[in-house]
């Protein structure tokens, strides 16, 4: 087909209202956030409000970019939420040498983190392992971790609250480079490397075709399970590195805190975003666009006196309008 | 074949000799174990758990999930507690009836508009999270205790816990419906095959929309006794309940992929992960080891590892043999 008849078949077809919103919907509600912000909110257009939503909703979407992965291939992580806390709470236990005395304190943050990640990590891979190696459903699987989890990390704290001041290991959460917050430039890396690795590599595409039919990727030769393995362990992996920042800021550890809740936080993320639930698409900057969209209507509702109940209510209704808006875009 | 009906007895009857075995275990090894306090005990604080495993129950059996049930069970619990100066039936209305719309937005969300249940679930729950705190200004309200509404959680009758004998009248009513009933059968076949089930005529939509009212009906009455046996609506409480009853559920047999479940065996769910608990609470007791509440978790965690697996390699059997 020649560019001109190209144009010319797309100029044909009726413009869907729907379609629009739903392929620019996120951008737009943003857009219209941030401009009535403009307008009513007092002291919007200041660094600090910028800084206080980007820490806000950087953990949110660390978290979300290894759920977008997992719900691309048509499966679910409910276990994230409790592998921060397991991180959360192995990584002070590291620096503050509970477990094994280490006399430098950069090699000790540096083995700390490393252990705390790779820890999160391999509890993804685990879950994985249940779904590719048991086909159990990754509902059911991560329901495991899920309940185990956080009793895992409550048992090896004993439920205690530690507390610490490492500025070394802090700098995750705390620091600044050029300015920018150091845990908003992990955030933004992450979010670089999935898009990168969803648009333009063969394990990208293999994501989205094993959640497109996952038959039929199996038959054209995509290693399934192993992707699968993959997946889940980027999900335990960016949990992990949540935790982590979530700890650093608070200068402390409470295995009954940390992330709680926060599964539920990344799908809806996720969904608002415009990655299917049912696998088979995926849009990092969409979770990214999502995951702000929601703060960001948070934020202005608070900002403007209304309490947090309503602003809750609010984002439920903002979550079902924006997934309903997307299937009107698709049906059409 | 034997495979199949192997994985049907697991499925049904495993939970309930898992349960047996745990009592018999329990009853060997501390004294007062089967005393007729901590019987009372366990049913009086298992039977909000119970009610919401019931609905939540019916709910997969479709094929569908509802993650709101622990949030409307807190949002139940706040209105019940206001209504209660007027005596239990008003504080009942209340709860069951605030639990029994938001059953039906859930619905209408899922049959109309379309929206995943798994989505649409997940925005009710934060939102009858929004509305309980909202009524109950963030604090948590306290119940009459003059007009008899705290008979409902802490009451007896005829010896048993009332809420225990609520809670089995439930799943009496729960087990009549899904076996002796049109209703209860389209349940199971809308969750085997909704296409199917529509094609034979089977009102899905219908079907389904009952499954998610019920489903908030319990969680509402879960929160009136709730509110009635700790003297307060809790708009905080019900975190994580959800996920409890989803494993009861699961534990008890029950496919998450719908078409298949027992009312019966979702029971023996419930009171085995309860059980667990205090069983922990005797093994302490007796002072060999001191194994704290957090470790609750991590054994009802491990013990639903076990179940998935078994079930998975059972039905994994099924499936390449056929």
């Amino acid at each position: 087909m020649t560019d001109a008849t190209r144009a010319a078949v797309v100029a044909r077809q009726p413009i869907n209202p729907f379609d629009l919103l739903a392929r620019y919907g996120t951008v737009i509600a943003l857009v219209l956030l941030i401009v009535f912000n403009l307008i009513f909110t007092t002291n919007f257009a200041t660094l600090q409000t910028l800084n206080v939503n980007l820490t806000q909703v950087c953990t949110i979407v660390i978290v979300a970019v290894g759920m977008t992965l997992v719900i691309a291939t048509g499966g679910i992580d409910l276990s994230v939420g409790s592998l921060m806390a397991i991180s959360g709470a192995l990584a002070p236990m590291v620096f503050m040498s509970k477990l094994f005395p280490i006399g430098n304190i950069y090699l000790a943050v540096a083995l700390a983190i490393i252990i705390a990640v790779g820890v999160a990590t391999l509890l993804g891979l685990f879950n994985g392992w249940l779904i590719a190696r048991f086909r159990i459903q990754p509902i059911i699987a991560t329901l495991v971790l899920f309940i185990a989890g956080r009793g895992i990390a409550q048992v090896m704290t004993n439920g205690q609250l530690q507390t610490f001041k490492v500025p070394e290991f802090q700098f995750i959460g705390l620091g600044r480079v050029l300015g920018i917050p150091f845990q908003v430039i992990v955030m933004l890396v992450l979010v670089i490397i999935a898009a990168w690795v969803i648009r333009k590599t063969v394990f990208g595409r293999q994501i989205l075709a094993i959640g497109g039919n996952e038959k039929a990727s199996g038959l054209s030769g995509i290693a399934v399970k192993k992707v699968k393995l993959v997946v889940y362990a980027i999900s335990g992996f960016c949990a992990g590195i949540a935790g982590l920042v979530v700890i650093a800021i608070n200068s402390a550890s409470d295995a009954n805190l940390v992330g709680l809740g926060m599964e539920l936080d990344a799908i809806a993320a996720v969904a608002v975003g415009g990655t299917l639930l049912s696998g088979g698409r995926a849009s990092i900057i969409g979770t990214l666009l999502g995951a702000l969209t929601i703060q960001l209507v948070r934020y202005t509702l608070l900002a403007n006196g209304v309490p947090d109940s309503v602003a809750q209510v609010a984002q439920a209704v903002i979550i079902i309008a924006a997934v309903w808006v997307q299937q009107q875009g698709r049906n059409a | 074949m034997t495979r199949i009906r192997l994985a049907r007895m697991v499925g049904s009857y495993g939970v309930v000799i898992a349960l047996a075995l745990l009592i018999l275990f329990g009853y060997l090894r501390y004294e007062n174990f089967l005393g007729l306090f901590n019987i009372m005990s366990v049913l009086r604080y298992n039977s909000m758990f119970a009610l919401v495993a019931l609905g939540m129950c019916f709910v997969i059996m479709t094929g569908g999930i509802d993650l709101s049930v622990g949030t409307v069970a807190a949002l139940g619990s706040v209105a019940a507690a206001y209504a209660s100066p007027y005596g239990p039936i008003a504080g009942l209305a209340a709860g069951v009836g605030i639990g029994l719309v938001v059953g039906a937005i859930n619905a209408l969300m899922i049959t109309r508009m379309h929206i995943m249940p798994f989505i649409a679930t997940l925005a009710s729950m934060l939102a009858a999270s929004g509305t309980a705190l909202l009524l109950a200004n963030n604090r948590s309200v306290p119940v009459s205790y003059q007009s008899g509404f705290t008979e409902l959680g802490q009451g007896n009758l005829i010896g048993l816990p009332i809420p225990a004998i609520i809670a089995a009248i439930a799943f009496i009513l729960g087990w009549l419906v899904l076996n002796y009933t049109a209703t209860g059968r389209g349940v199971l076949a809308v969750g085997g095959s909704e296409e199917s089930a529509k094609l034979m005529g089977l009102p899905a939509d219908r079907i389904k929309t009952l499954a998610y009212v019920a489903s908030g009906g319990l969680a509402g009455l879960a929160g009136v006794i709730l509110a009635a046996q700790f003297g307060a609506g809790q708009p905080i409480e019900g975190v994580g309940w959800e996920l409890f009853a989803i494993a009861s559920v699961v534990v008890g047999g029950t496919l998450l992929t719908g078409g298949v479940g027992s009312v019966g065996a979702t029971l023996a769910g419930v009171l085995l992960l309860g059980i667990l608990f205090t069983v922990l609470n005797f093994e302490n007791g007796l002072g060999w080891i001191s194994l704290s509440a957090y470790w609750q978790s991590v054994i009802r965690g491990a013990f639903l590892l076990v179940v998935v697996i078994l079930q998975a390699r059972l039905i994994a059997g099924e499936t390449t043999r056929t």
